[in-house]
């Protein structure tokens, strides 16, 4: 084991209390056995959350977070055992517990509330049934357990339990689900509440309703929480301290408004500047990134665990490991695993800044044009109607973004640009000034290499099959007809522009990091030199460091050529870092298109406001808070007049049930589509900040 | 730009962790012994014998097995040892035969079928299930009656037979590969439909494909053996030990258990042999 013994490690920012804490981890090391070797996956972790206390543990994927939850509930997997270190939940030791304790423990003490609530439920009982388990565990009657379970649901803002009760998990909503499981773990009245990335699969206005709640409960009931997420921006708005893991090391921890806003660490500096801020856009600057990956667990035996990553790094940092060193903060004691925390935030950028942007023009010719798209589904005998009359122009070197909930017909759009999926009658294409037929079967090779696509999920777009070499060969012989030598001369300029290591052409995809997988696609993407490139979520599945090195990549790629970009994301910071002019989707329609400055300053379609007030920001500033109302109506049975008008916030009257709303101007081609007019928009808002 | 940090572990490539894999396991290693002593024994066996397995010998018939015929002689006095050791010729030549053009056969309808789903899915679907239907006995009966019996036609038969199995399983691993992006990624490069399904689809297919051939070769074997004995499938004079059996099988009742119990024996170490191939690439693949 590395570091100083436990004992040395005293515990921080808290005077001891009569009460036990709610958890205290102290030295904890656990390791995983494959293949007859050991790792350790958590080396010397030590943390406590009070009672009552939020505490935020956030790290990039495979730090080892969700191993840290498992091992506090003792659920490791059969190759995993904790080494050294003591866990203790509400003062018990967790360790010592014989299987009837534990699972006392675990019915009473802790409840835990994972990723996916999808999973988490089971699909084959009723919500009534599986809730009021969780209260028959505890000791309570059948017909006590039910009316608890109404009453439970009641306080997790569910509007009628008795309809939710009745039914199965598959009739519920992401959100609806997530309350229920949130219901579940609550219902013992535990000590501590789990929280392994409770929003993460979820959209970002009911990602915001979910922490709200979560917010709320904890001020009512006083649980304490610990909160894993990659999210910083999250753990921000949601929790007391924060302890961010690196590599299995907790490498810093603090109060949250200290560590976001003097963090003492490299890596949290690095983290931080990672991040895609408000008002922060192409034009302003590359982001910086973390260079380097993370290393695998335990191949780094001697000094900093972040010193091959650290520009601040010397040789004492590759001798000494560097013990926690405390510091008096302005909210709380602050520990720093660094011999330089003083300097932590004078950390060298890792990329250049500010990279000379070419401004775009407004007499650019158009490169795509799309008018009076729509696409009907015919699901049973139901129509759904995906996207709904949309019509765009995206103009040479520019950057749409494409913003709105699941089910707002993001992904459909795209697939309609790229002729994946015919669309109804009446719609018509043209790229580049020329008439574009709707089916890619049906597309000149000219027209098919210039329109192309980087997906969400790299796992899912490169086939595993295949070697890198053969991905991106493939693609060039087909897009760009090369063969032979200039097609092996263009492969290494084209892997050498999305700065991917020659070494890897001869792996197959799944050798590589969710990062490099994703410079596979966009190589594979550019391979013809592509017009129009759709990005769909191409980030989403990244960690923030490898996201930002992938976004300053596609804007390094559009000001060397000139080449327009249809950005899906749900992101808003990731969107607006990237956009030009931004459209906003709701159920297959676009409520407000503009530029990207405008759409973010207002005046805003009230969609959009509320869009904007779900998404946490790591700056702590927010305006007030609009959240959404009731769930998102079925596409195929939109509502009346306008689409929104259900869950609108600023609905007038009878007007929105009734009428289309018109398409209303803001200048500059901002287009809002709403039955407010804009100056009433404007001063409505403005009032408000 | 950020400089990428490799990790310096180099990473073998899977086939061959999954051939380490396979070595490792003991049911596989002695499935592929028995196997291969039966390999050697149908190419280099007829020199080995010490009698010929085809000269009869009327005086010497049905002679318990002793020192000079180990074990013993059939009706018409031929050498049982050297017949069983022979005997793996013809159906070693005919369940694999068989088994690559029920594989080959069933890879490409289930490609076709799971790629282009729809009506041909529904179409060829309901073929495939009625073709299922069908017993293999019944199959080779009729086939025999149109065309004569011989080894072509026994792997035509039991090709067919399995071609409409291996094409199921390979239809349903092909519908959960077909919705994944790479193929929409290849539509969008302008590849057709059959390079999609032969060069994108058909490598992540192969391991359920691997499976299945093995499996099927199993039922290969106990296939060839069963029509020839029912008189459906190798003809004499060949040593099939299947043949064996229903030339024997009614000598039991007077007491010559070595023409039955040898052949018997041959066969099912046989088919054990490839089960358990099968059962070690099974648990190797479907990890």
């Amino acid at each position: 084991m590395n570091g100083p013994p436990p004992s040395a490690f005293p515990t921080f920012g808290a005077a001891k209390g009569d009460q036990a804490d709610a958890l205290t981890i102290v030295g904890l090391t656990v390791a995983y056995r494959s293949r007859g070797r050991e790792r350790e996956v958590l080396q010397d972790v030590t943390l406590r959350v009070k009672r009552g206390e939020a505490y935020g543990l956030v790290g990039e994927s495979g730090c080892g977070k969700s191993t840290a939850a498992l091992a506090v509930l003792r659920y490791l997997p059969r190759n995993g055992r904790v080494k050294a270190g003591r866990i203790s939940i509400a003062g018990r030791d967790v360790a010592s517990l014989n299987a009837d304790a534990l699972r006392g423990m675990r019915a009473n003490a802790v409840s835990m509330v994972y990723q996916d609530p999808g999973r988490a439920l089971n699909p084959s009982l009723t919500i009534a049934r599986q809730v009021s388990e969780a209260f028959e565990v505890t000791g309570a009657s059948a017909d006590e357990a039910l009316s608890r379970t109404a009453e439970m649901l009641r306080r997790v803002r569910i509007a009628s339990p008795e309809r939710v009760m009745e039914s199965y998990p598959h009739q519920l909503s992401g959100g609806m689900q997530q309350r229920v499981v949130i219901a579940m773990a609550l219902a013992c009245n535990p000590e501590l509440l789990i929280l392994d990335e409770p929003t993460t699969g979820l959209d970002a206005t009911v990602e915001a309703e979910v922490l709200d709640l979560i917010a709320q409960l904890r001020a009512e009931l006083g649980t304490a929480v610990l909160f894993i997420s990659h999210n910083l921006a999250v753990i921000g708005r949601m929790c007391d301290r924060v302890g961010v893991l690196y590599a299995g090391k907790l490498v810093e921890e603090g109060t949250t408004a200290d560590v976001f806003a003097k963090p003492r660490h490299p890596y949290t500096v690095g983290l931080l500047r990672c991040l895609p801020r408000e008002a922060l856009a192409k034009a302003s600057g590359r982001l910086d990134t973390i260079p380097g990956s993370l290393p695998l667990p335990g191949s780094i035996a001697q000094g900093c665990i972040f010193a091959p990553r650290c520009k601040l790094a010397d040789e004492r940092c590759l001798r000494d490991a560097p013990p926690p060193y405390r510091i008096a903060s302005a909210h709380g004691d602050q520990m720093a695993r660094c011999h330089y925390h003083e300097r932590a935030h004078m950390l060298p950028r890792s990329t250049e800044e500010a990279p000379a942007y070419v401004a775009n023009g407004e007499d650019q010719p158009l490169a795509l044009s799309a008018r009076n798209l729509s696409k009907t589904f015919r699901v049973g005998d139901e129509e759904v109607r995906a996207v709904h009359d949309v019509s765009l122009d995206l103009v040479q070197g520019e950057t749409l973004g494409l913003v709105g909930e699941s089910g707002s017909g993001k992904t459909t759009l795209a697939k309609l640009l790229l002729g994946l999926v015919s669309p109804d009658k009446g719609a018509s294409l043209e790229l580049e000034g020329a008439f574009l037929p709707e089916r890619v079967t049906k597309r000149s090779d000219a027209q098919v290499k210039s329109l192309q696509i980087v997906f969400q999920n790299p796992d899912s777009a490169l086939n595993r099959a295949h070697s890198v070499r053969r991905l991106i060969a493939r693609s060039l012989s087909k897009l760009a007809s090369l063969h032979g030598e200039a097609k092996e001369q263009r492969l290494h300029t084209l892997t050498e522009a999305v700065r991917l290591p020659a070494r890897y052409l001869g792996s197959r995809t799944r050798q590589l990091s969710g990062g490099l997988k994703q410079r596979v696609a966009i190589a594979r993407a550019f391979a013809g030199d592509p017009r129009v490139v759709v990005c769909d979520e191409p980030t989403s599945a990244l960690d923030v460091s490898v996201q930002a090195a992938i976004l300053n990549l596609l804007a390094d790629l559009q000001r060397e050529r000139r080449v327009s970009y249809v950005f899906i994301s749900h992101d808003l910071h990731v969107v607006r870092y990237l956009s030009d002019r931004i459209a906003v989707l709701y159920l297959g329609r676009i409520m407000e298109i503009g530029r990207a400055a405008a759409v973010f300053d207002g005046p805003q379609h009230p969609y959009t406001e509320a869009l904007l007030s779900s998404m946490p920001s790591i700056d702590g500033t927010h305006a007030k808070r609009i959240r959404l109302s009731g769930e998102l109506p079925s596409a195929a049975n939109p509502p009346s007049g306008c689409v929104f008008h259900t869950r609108c916030p600023r609905k007038i009257g009878a007007i929105c049930e009734t009428e289309t709303p018109p398409c209303r101007d803001a200048d500059d081609g901002h287009a809002i589509h709403c039955h407010i007019p804009v100056d009433e928009l404007r001063i409505l808002q403005r009032q408000e900040r | 730009m950020s400089t990428t940090v490799a990790p310096q572990t180099p990473v073998r490539p899977r086939r061959f962790e999954a051939l380490g894999a396979l070595m490792r396991s003991a049911t596989f290693d002695i499935g592929v012994l028995i196997l291969l002593f039966w390999v050697l024994c149908a190419l280099f066996g007829h020199w080995l014998v010490p009698h010929d397995p085809y000269a009869s010998d009327p005086l010497n018939s049905l002679v318990a097995p002793s020192g000079d015929h180990w074990f013993g002689t059939d009706q018409l006095g031929r050498d049982v040892f050297a017949r069983v050791i022979v005997g793996s010729r013809d159906i070693l030549t005919i369940a694999p035969l068989a088994t690559l053009l029920g594989t080959a056969a069933g890879t490409a309808i289930g490609l076709v079928v799971g790629y282009f789903d729809g009506w041909v899915d529904a179409v060829v679907g309901r073929v495939i299930d009625a073709l299922l239907a069908l017993p293999l006995v019944i199959v080779a009966l009729l086939a025999l009656a149109a065309v004569g019996a011989s080894n072509t036609t026994v792997i035509l038969v039991i090709g067919l037979t399995f071609a409409p199995i291996t094409a199921r399983t390979v239809r349903a691993a092909v519908l959960s590969e077909r919705h994944l992006d790479y193929v929409l990624a290849a539509q969008l490069r302008g590849e057709n439909a059959l390079y999609i399904m032969f060069a994108e689809i058909l490598p992540n297919v192969l391991p359920p494909i691997i499976v299945e051939a093995t499996v099927r070769l199993g039922y290969a074997i106990f296939a060839v053996a069963t029509l020839s004995f029912l008189g459906f499938g190798i003809q004499p004079p060949s040593a099939d030990w299947g043949l064996a059996l229903s030339e024997s099988y009614t000598l039991m009742a007077g007491g010559a258990w070595w023409t039955v119990v040898f052949d018997a024996a041959a066969i099912a170490s046989l088919v054990i042999a490839v089960n358990l191939v099968a059962d070690a690439v099974q648990g190797v693949l479907d990890r």
